[in-house]
């Protein structure tokens, strides 16, 4: 078995990072969606948000360091007729959830939140700073779709496809340079997850950096002879239902990998999926109910049990509980 | 049954020639009447806060604002938000009085079904702007709105009513600094002081003057009235569409309860109360109804 020390790391070597895939994005769609408008908190130069800035002035709103006012007054600009796109920090969205609820999701507001930091990803910067409660306070929310794209490829098409929907919208990004995953002919579809690795013994769901993670531990697995398939599910909420119900079936065993507390988030999303039409033995890997610390991502990610080798690790327990049941 | 407590046209029975100021106080007293009623039926509801802003309501529906029942969607409207939305009974009734609803539905306040919710929803009334009722953050709307409408260049203006203990909020003052940075000359802000919140006074629970010197301290322009003063309404709101590059906050000095005497001042009549049938009736006689009105009011079929 490989330890986790010796995981081959494809995160923070090389590409770009989510967030600076998703500012260039923005800023070369901002023509095509004219009624854009971009919120700030202080903080453009770490969302991404500061490519918009420096292209479209005019449509780059400043609100200081006061995130709740910003997320309400989101559902303001959209309740005059413009979309806004609100960009902070993962955390600072957790500061602003009501206002999100209230003045975004029940007046039902076409309003984009893009939260880049999630996560153990934000790295360096601790615990305080590391949200791994957002999916879950999010998804929580009525009306909220919840994204997390899993490369620069992705998150690109991902900003696009949230400015085409109507209606709110969460979506992760990420602070750490992110490995490309995808090539040019990637398509990313809200609601829909992807099969990107086949396999027959089990599944390992994903989202956001974990997937880039899962891939490495489905080669971890092969050199076992474990054929592990692989799904992108960038998705979280609503989740794709029938892709799953057909992985529990085909594979009968499935493994979720998220940068995100065990509770509430992608684990939770897929097993109150499957739990009522097809479930199968699970296994979650995550954050296990507690906070980050300080450290590079990838240190992060050993020292808190979401890096390949405890993904790999969890779907041999995933298996042998197959096997037995 | 068409009585003049329940009449959704402000013309009918209209004398030729009053004043704007008679015709308002005329407008305010039968909205307290329809406030009072609809919370009595409701078995809950704040009536002190409702009756304390309905002479500001009445005027801002009745003399101020741009905004027609027939055009709930015109993109120039005038915008209103009330950001302390548990004053829902006092809009719903100026909204009824005014024509943007039925009178006699909006009796049927806080029941299974109706689309006059305790707080007012965006999704559920046509002249409801956004959704209230979890406090400071009406006002970060519409913030929101006013930038929004000075990016596409409309001429609107946006008035958000707050109350005063809703000031205690961190976000109120969020909102203040980043109005001010902006210069938003369209926004309009209404305090509605009646200096009581939900269990004291606002001194007991947390002080908010000198609250003036606050608000200018923030670099707003701030008008000081008399709440009930209809003709000092209608003059501080003309003072404030007047002002340019700066936001605007009038601080409307008024009677929690105003208008039943037994309300009046006293936090009781603050919170989410159940009123009786004889505490109902007198309050109704108080503002002037009689005993033929009163009984329509409380009973008559509003389903």
């Amino acid at each position: 078995m490989s330890t986790a020390a010796e995981a081959p790391s494809l995160i923070g070597t090389s590409g770009d990072s989510l967030r600076e895939a998703f500012g260039k994005a923005l800023s070369s769609l901002a023509d095509e969606f004219p009624k854009v408008v971009v919120l700030d908190a202080d903080i453009a130069g770490g969302t991404g948000a500061h490519h918009f800035r420096k292209s479209h002035p005019g449509r780059f709103l400043q609100f200081g360091i006061a995130e709740q006012n910003m997320m309400a007054a989101a559902g303001g600009l959209s309740a005059v007729g413009l979309m806004p796109v609100v960009t902070t920090f993962a955390v600072f969205c957790l500061r602003a959830v009501e206002q999100a609820r209230l003045s975004i999701a029940y007046c039902g507001r076409n309003a984009k939140i893009v939260a880049s930091h999630p996560g153990l990803d934000v790295g360096p910067d601790g615990g305080s700073a590391q949200a791994l409660e957002d999916m879950a306070a999010f998804r929580a929310i009525p009306g909220m779709t919840v994204i997390s794209p899993a490369d620069p490829i992705e998150t690109a098409l991902a900003t696009r496809a949230i400015l085409e929907f109507d209606g709110p919208v969460y979506m992760r990004t990420g602070r750490s340079p992110s490995k490309r995953l995808f090539g040019d002919d990637h398509t990313f579809e809200i609601g829909k997850g992807q099969i990107i690795r086949e396999g027959t013994d089990l599944t390992i769901v994903a989202c956001g950096v974990e997937v880039c993670r899962a891939l490495e531990a489905a080669e971890l697995l092969a050199e076992e002879n474990v054929s592990a398939r692989v799904v992108n599910m960038a998705t979280i909420k609503p989740v794709d239902h029938t892709l799953l119900q057909e992985c529990s079936e085909e594979t009968g065993a499935i493994v979720t990998a998220e940068d995100h507390n065990i509770y509430g988030g992608l684990g939770g999303a897929v097993a109150e999926s499957l739990a009522q039409s097809c479930p199968c033995p699970m296994e979650f890997v995550g954050v296990r109910d507690t906070f980050g610390a300080s450290g590079e991502p990838q240190e992060l990610a050993i020292l808190f049990g979401i890096d390949a080798a405890h993904i790999a690790e969890a779907s041999r327990r995933v298996l042998k509980r197959k096997k037995s049941s | 049954m068409a009585t003049v407590a329940l009449r959704e046209q402000p013309g009918d029975g209209w004398k030729p020639a009053r004043s704007l100021t008679e015709q308002l106080s005329e407008a305010a007293k039968l909205v307290r009447r329809h406030a009072v009623a609809s919370i009595y039926r409701a078995g809950s509801g704040h009536p002190g806060g409702a009756l304390s802003c309905s002479d500001i309501l009445t005027v801002l529906y009745g003399a101020e604002m741009n905004i027609w029942p027939s055009a709930t969607d015109d993109p120039d409207r005038d915008r209103f938000v009330l950001s302390k939305g548990h004053a829902a009974p006092a809009l719903y009734a100026v909204a009824a009085y005014y024509g943007f609803c039925n009178a006699r539905a909006a009796l049927n306040l806080r029941k299974i079904g109706s689309p006059f919710q305790g707080h007012p929803h965006v999704a559920d009334l046509s002249f409801v702007e956004t959704s209230t009722g979890s406090l400071g953050q009406g006002f970060s709307v519409a913030l929101g709105m006013a930038m929004g409408l000075k990016l596409q260049r409309r001429v609107s203006r946006v008035y958000a009513l707050l109350g005063d203990g809703e000031l205690q909020e961190g976000e109120v003052w969020e909102a203040a600094m980043c109005a001010a940075h902006h210069r938003l000359d369209n926004l309009c802000a209404i305090v509605d002081y009646n200096k009581l919140q939900s269990d004291d006074r606002n001194d007991a629970i947390m002080r908010l003057e000198p609250l003036a010197a606050k608000w200018r301290a923030f670099d707003w322009a701030v008008i000081e009235f008399d709440g009930h003063d209809l003709d000092q309404i209608l003059s501080a709101l003309r003072r404030a569409c007047a002002t340019v590059n700066r936001p605007s906050v009038l601080i409307a000095h008024t009677v929690k309860g105003k208008g039943v005497p037994y309300m009046e001042n006293v936090p009781h009549w603050h919170g989410s109360v159940r009123l009786t049938r004889e505490q109902a009736a007198e309050a109704l006689a108080a503002l002037g109804a009689t005993r033929e009105e009163i009984t329509e009011l409380l009973d008559v079929d509003c389903r």
